[in-house]
């Protein structure tokens, strides 16, 4: 199972080495990052891999979600269901 | 496993963030028949024990589906069987005693409505039937989260008018009696012809005869993603437009498929259906009526809004179609006026009537819904209103419903504020011939023949 995290907010440095450094923590694997920086706005699409996460998935949102706050970013996580059942018959 | 596509992910994400899609309701159908007794305290007992332990952890898996999924799911609901069925011996004292248990098991469970004050009387009247109608007025003026409704016809049996004279009598009285706070138990009330039995939305969602014990029906959104993919779409024919809109919908629907297949499960509930609606809200750009003006019309309210209207609710469910496993409710685009910003202001300069919206719910769910009429507008009124709106469910086989408010104490160019998703209602001018010597015969008007048709 996968999951979508995306990272928007202001630039500064560090903010790839601490979303990667907090899923390692919780065993969610990354299998693919795409990220830009635009007029100083930091953007980031990771898609990991939560088949061996060490909590429930409901409880990893939360932890991304404070991470976020604690480093003013906005972090979504979502479910890779609803992109699959969206875009794929 | 196959990535997940980095344009997809901006586009679902576009869709919540900037379009305002969500799960505008998951509704859990709750049958009552098991708690059938002639005595009301027990009969309340088992209600309020039943709904309680069915739909206990129906907020919580909401919650969790909401946060697992990043969408919102803005209601959690409760329909269960009509009320009318289930306290077929009580009077009207003792179907307000069920109201206020139906409405303490609301409040206990923490969802937003619980729907099912209901009764069916297209072909007459069960005293049960009588006693629950009868009640309305105080059942509704004294719950908070209690819907309630009336289906005064089917294309089957016809139109019972002698109900519908009441039903105006009724939605009067209940304007009165909460005048302190704009009327608002009106929009708890809706009157149908052809009510449908696996319905999500209220206030006309109860869980029909026909239904599993414990049913989870989900109800969509997305008025302003539909509005953007016809932005995105620029000066295309109209064949093209409905193509846009049937993928758009197809989209929408699949994420309501995804939310009722996985509530069904986590509630150990049967899966119901997805009603493929687009359900506006006050919130700007969450607007059915701006998806007809970004078609091409000045102001919703036109001459080509019909049509236009047409296409795409046509368009809606043939996209919607093919992503759910099963459809039903009301399927079809709403067309509420308090509820939706572009109504509301299509209203305000001139450019929409309610003879106009009647026109439009010919080819749309679901019917002249949370409009504010004046205060002093006579029962009759109220009631040819609802004969007219009625018939034309009735003569298309379709649903079609009134939710009208008489906003008690106001007038033309005055509002109701309801605030939050019910928004605020235009008081909207309504033609004061009397129509009160042809509701006063009563009777049945027979069923439609259905062959013949022109």
């Amino acid at each position: 199972m996968q999951a979508v995290i995306t990272v928007t907010g202001k630039d500064t440095s560090g903010i790839v080495a601490a979303v990667s450094a907090e899923c390692a923590a919780h065993h969610a694997n990354i299998s693919d990052i795409t990220q830009s920086v635009v007029g100083g706005y930091f953007v980031m699409i990771m898609i990991v891999d939560i088949d061996k996460l060490d909590i429930d998935f409901s409880e990893f949102v939360d932890v991304m979600t404070s991470l976020g706050k604690s480093k003013s970013l906005v972090i979504n996580t979502m479910h890779g269901n609803i992109f699959d059942s969206m875009h794929k018959i | 496993m196959p990535l997940i596509n980095s344009n997809d992910i901006l586009e679902t994400i576009n869709m919540i963030h900037e379009d305002n899609l969500d799960i505008r309701t998951i509704t859990m159908g709750i049958s009552l028949f098991d708690c059938v007794s002639d005595d009301t305290e027990r009969l309340c007992t088992r209600i309020y024990d039943k709904i309680t332990r069915r739909a206990e952890h129906l907020v919580a898996v909401g919650q969790s589906i909401e946060k697992k999924y990043g969408i919102p799911v803005i209601n959690k609901r409760i329909a269960i069987t009509p009320v009318s069925y289930i306290g077929g011996t009580c009077d009207a004292d003792g179907f307000v005693r069920i109201a206020h248990t139906l409405d303490r098991a609301a409040a206990d469970l923490g969802v937003n409505f619980i729907g099912g004050y209901t009764a069916l009387v297209q072909k007459g009247e069960t005293a049960g039937a009588t006693n629950l109608i009868d009640s309305i007025p105080e059942a509704l003026s004294t719950t908070r989260c209690l819907c309630g409704s009336v289906n005064v016809a089917s294309t089957k049996a016809g139109i019972n008018m002698y109900a519908i004279a009441k039903m105006g009598k009724i939605i009067k009285d209940l304007a009165y009696r909460t005048r302190d706070d704009e009327s608002f138990a009106c929009s708890k009330l809706v009157v149908f012809a052809n009510a449908p039995e696996d319905n999500p939305f209220m206030a006309g969602a109860f869980c029909g005869a026909g239904e599993p014990d414990n049913v989870i029906n989900v109800g969509i959104s997305g008025p302003g993603v539909v509005a953007s993919a016809i932005k995105r779409a620029g000066d295309c024919d109209l064949a093209q437009l409905a193509e846009t809109v049937k993928r758009t919908a197809f989209k929408i629907t699949r994420v309501g498929q995804l939310v009722a297949a996985e509530a069904a499960d986590a509630l150990d509930s049967t899966l119901g259906i997805v009603d493929l609606s687009l359900a506006p809200t006050p919130a700007v750009g969450d607007s059915v009526a701006y998806i007809l003006e970004e078609m091409g019309l000045e102001s919703c309210g036109a001459h080509g809004t019909t049509a236009a209207l047409a296409l795409l609710n046509d368009a809606v469910k043939k996209g919607g179609v093919m992503a759910a496993q099963h459809v039903g409710g009301l399927s079809g685009s709403f067309i509420p006026v308090s509820e939706d910003a572009g109504m509301i202001a299509a209203v305000e300069r001139g450019a929409l009537s309610i003879e106009k919206l009647e026109a439009m719910t010919a080819v749309c769910s679901v019917g002249l819904d949370m409009i504010a009429i004046p205060g002093d507008t006579d029962e009759s009124i109220i009631s040819g209103i609802i004969a007219d709106e009625i018939a034309i469910g009735v003569a298309n086989t379709k649903t079609t419903a009134v939710r009208v408010i008489p906003a008690y104490g106001k007038k033309v160019g005055e509002s109701l504020e309801f605030g939050g998703l019910f928004g605020r209602a235009p008081i909207m001018r309504v033609n004061t011939y009397s129509p009160a010597k042809f509701i006063k015969r009563g009777g049945r008007i027979p069923a439609p023949i259905h062959s013949l048709k022109n």
